[in-house]
């Protein structure tokens, strides 16, 4: 006799996503070891130029060559790495500071609060990204360092916005009016009851962020806004070697893959995040 | 007038009743008298007439003067002139049908929302007014059990970190005669066998939860800290008739083994029949009719609870 099941059939997990994230996550995990590898035990000064052995093919010494000035082309794409990822992360991570309490409390404390912190935050999206870069480096020089708040200025607004409407739905839920009754304190409310259900969301946002960021990173180092010489950066070493382009095309080929491999593992990242957190899943009968 | 006086001319007209409630507490229980004295004068009671007066026998754990709410824009208020009291170990009944103000009635107490006039009088304090640190400590006393138990309970946390909530905020400095806490997880284990709640579905998230289940956790919730007065509003009705029985028996049972009060807030008047001692009609923000559970059928009734009668 056949006997019939009387369970639901089991949530089906989104495996759809979950082996792209596993490599994204190993391949960032092994770029970040090199380069923190190299960084420790550098064979090669990534900024020690050597006229005599400009351009060179690979070899032993220089498993990717030199480039115009003679650098080890490893060596600089390595710690271009840390360059390039760490102060996009750095500059995700200061907007993220800035924007969850901002949104936090936009939307808990809604009112007067609410329309004040909103319309600054719309000051702020009123500007694009790429504007803002320039004319802050305008103003304040070129250099990573202003291109880290350019991009904080115009990122965090968008963390702020989605933080803020998340926080509006949940506050008017039963369980925030008994915690009001339970004698939680409105902090308490936030970082208690709140702050776990934007952390989804916002990770998701985040690491589909990461991508942009360094690619806009890139492309301003790449003209010349970022990141300034010596210092290796994947934009600017893709801009350095664009008279080469046709005697040693692989020297673009290097950093400009990079950039691409990095972004795209970003974004596998993010998508897969995206379906762990979809929030459609969590059961509502 | 000030409320020791005013509560000694309430307590005159006090009746004997009730034979479901323990003895001691049958004293205590106020006749639906309501209390039409005017507002004026309670805020300037002074803290020691106020504990005074907590302390009299025959005071009423919750007293509600001449409340009322109106919501911006609304034509008629949504809570107009209420008053009523409610005794130690008594549950007093409240029916109405939907958009009669009842839940709006019940957030005010709650001070979830502020009425606009009238006082609520927690433990000889009117708590209508205070606000923040100077209301914290009252909240202790009162609590709620919401209609809807799926949105009371917060979907990110587990079932015991949403159980711990009212303990870790007020019940450090009440002295608990029932739950006695020792450890987090002796605490939590004793609200949920309270509840007659298996022990480990304190690391549970609600949504492994069946709807009965998470009812008895916001109950657990409403009862950790022994509060004078729960508000129950709906607690039954987004659940199955078995669960709903079942829950009902377990109000009860919480009743009288902790000495609670309730306010019981329904639309459905057999429950409110099965459950309270004393029942009030909301029609359109007034009360219109209060009586004891027993006089439900008599003549005498309001033509709008006969109506509600008819409807069952």
């Amino acid at each position: 006799m056949k006997t019939i099941s009387l369970r639901s059939p089991a949530r089906p997990k989104s495996k759809k996503h979950s082996w792209q994230a596993i490599i994204a996550a190993l391949f960032i995990v092994l770029v970040a070891a090199a380069s923190l590898y190299t960084f420790m035990y550098l064979k090669h000064d990534p900024t020690l130029t050597d006229l005599r052995g400009r351009l060179q093919e690979g070899s032993t010494l220089h498993p990717l060559g030199t480039d115009h000035l003679g650098r080890d082309v490893l060596t600089r794409l390595l710690l271009g790495g840390i360059q390039t990822i760490g102060y996009s992360l750095l500059a995700l991570s200061t907007a993220l500071i800035i924007g969850i309490p901002f949104g936090l409390i936009a939307g808990y404390k809604r009112g007067w609060t609410d329309r004040i912190f909103m319309r600054i935050a719309d000051g702020f999206l009123a500007f694009p990204d790429t504007i803002v870069a320039i004319v802050l480096s305008g103003l304040l020089g070129a250099g990573i360092g202003n291109l880290v708040l350019a991009i904080v200025i115009v990122k965090w607004v968008s963390y702020a916005r989605l933080v803020r409407s998340t926080v509006l739905s949940e506050s008017q839920k039963d369980y925030i009016r008994i915690a009001r009754t339970n004698g939680l304190s409105d902090a308490r409310i936030m970082t208690k009851h709140l702050l776990p259900h934007i952390a989804g969301h916002v990770l998701v946002l985040a690491s589909l962020d990461l991508g942009k960021i360094i690619l806009l990173i890139s492309s301003l180092s790449y003209i010349g806004l970022g990141a300034q010489p010596p210092t290796p950066e994947w934009g600017a070493m893709l801009n350095d070697s664009r008279p080469y382009f046709q005697s040693r095309p692989e020297l673009m080929v290097y950093p400009g893959l990079a950039i691409v491999s990095i972004v795209l593992l970003a974004n596998m990242l993010g998508d897969y995040l995206r379906d762990r957190f979809d929030v459609k899943k969590e059961v509502q009968p | 007038m000030k409320i020791s006086d005013r509560l000694k001319r309430m307590s005159g007209s006090i009746r004997l009743r009730t034979p479901d409630i323990a003895p001691a507490s049958v004293g205590r229980f106020l006749a639906n008298t309501a209390v039409t004295s005017s507002t004026s004068g309670t805020e300037s009671t002074s803290d020691a007439a106020a504990s005074s007066t907590a302390e009299t026998l025959d005071s009423p754990v919750l007293a509600v003067e001449r409340l009322s709410r109106t919501y911006a824009g609304a034509e008629r208020p949504a809570v107009d002139d209420v008053s009523f009291s409610i005794g130690r170990g008594e549950c007093l009944g409240l029916v109405g049908e939907s958009g009669c103000g009842k839940s709006t009635l019940a957030r005010c107490l709650l001070r979830i929302e502020d009425a606009d006039s009238g006082s609520i009088i927690l433990g000889g304090q009117d708590i209508a007014r205070l606000n923040g640190r100077k209301l914290r400590p009252h909240r202790r006393r009162i609590q709620i059990v919401f209609q809807n138990p799926t949105a009371a309970l917060n979907p990110k946390l587990k079932v015991s970190d949403s159980l711990i909530d009212p303990y870790e905020q007020l019940g450090q400095d009440a002295k608990l005669t029932h739950f006695a806490y020792t450890s987090r997880d002796a605490y939590i284990r004793q609200l949920l066998e309270a509840v007659e709640l298996p022990a480990e579905l304190a690391s549970r998230y609600p949504h492994e939860l069946s709807g009965g289940q998470r009812q008895r956790v916001t109950i657990a919730r409403a009862i950790s800290i022994e509060p004078d007065v729960v508000v129950l509003d709906e607690p039954t009705a987004s659940l199955d008739v078995i669960s709903q029985g079942a829950v009902l028996d377990l109000l009860t049972n919480l009743r009288t083994s902790l000495g609670l009060s309730y306010l019981f807030i329904s639309h459905d008047l057999a429950a409110v029949h099965r459950m309270s001692q004393r029942i009030m009609v909301m029609r359109e923000g007034e009360i219109v009719d209060r009586f004891d559970a027993g006089d439900l059928f008599a003549e005498e009734r309001h033509a709008y609870t006969k109506e509600l009668i008819s409807i069952f």
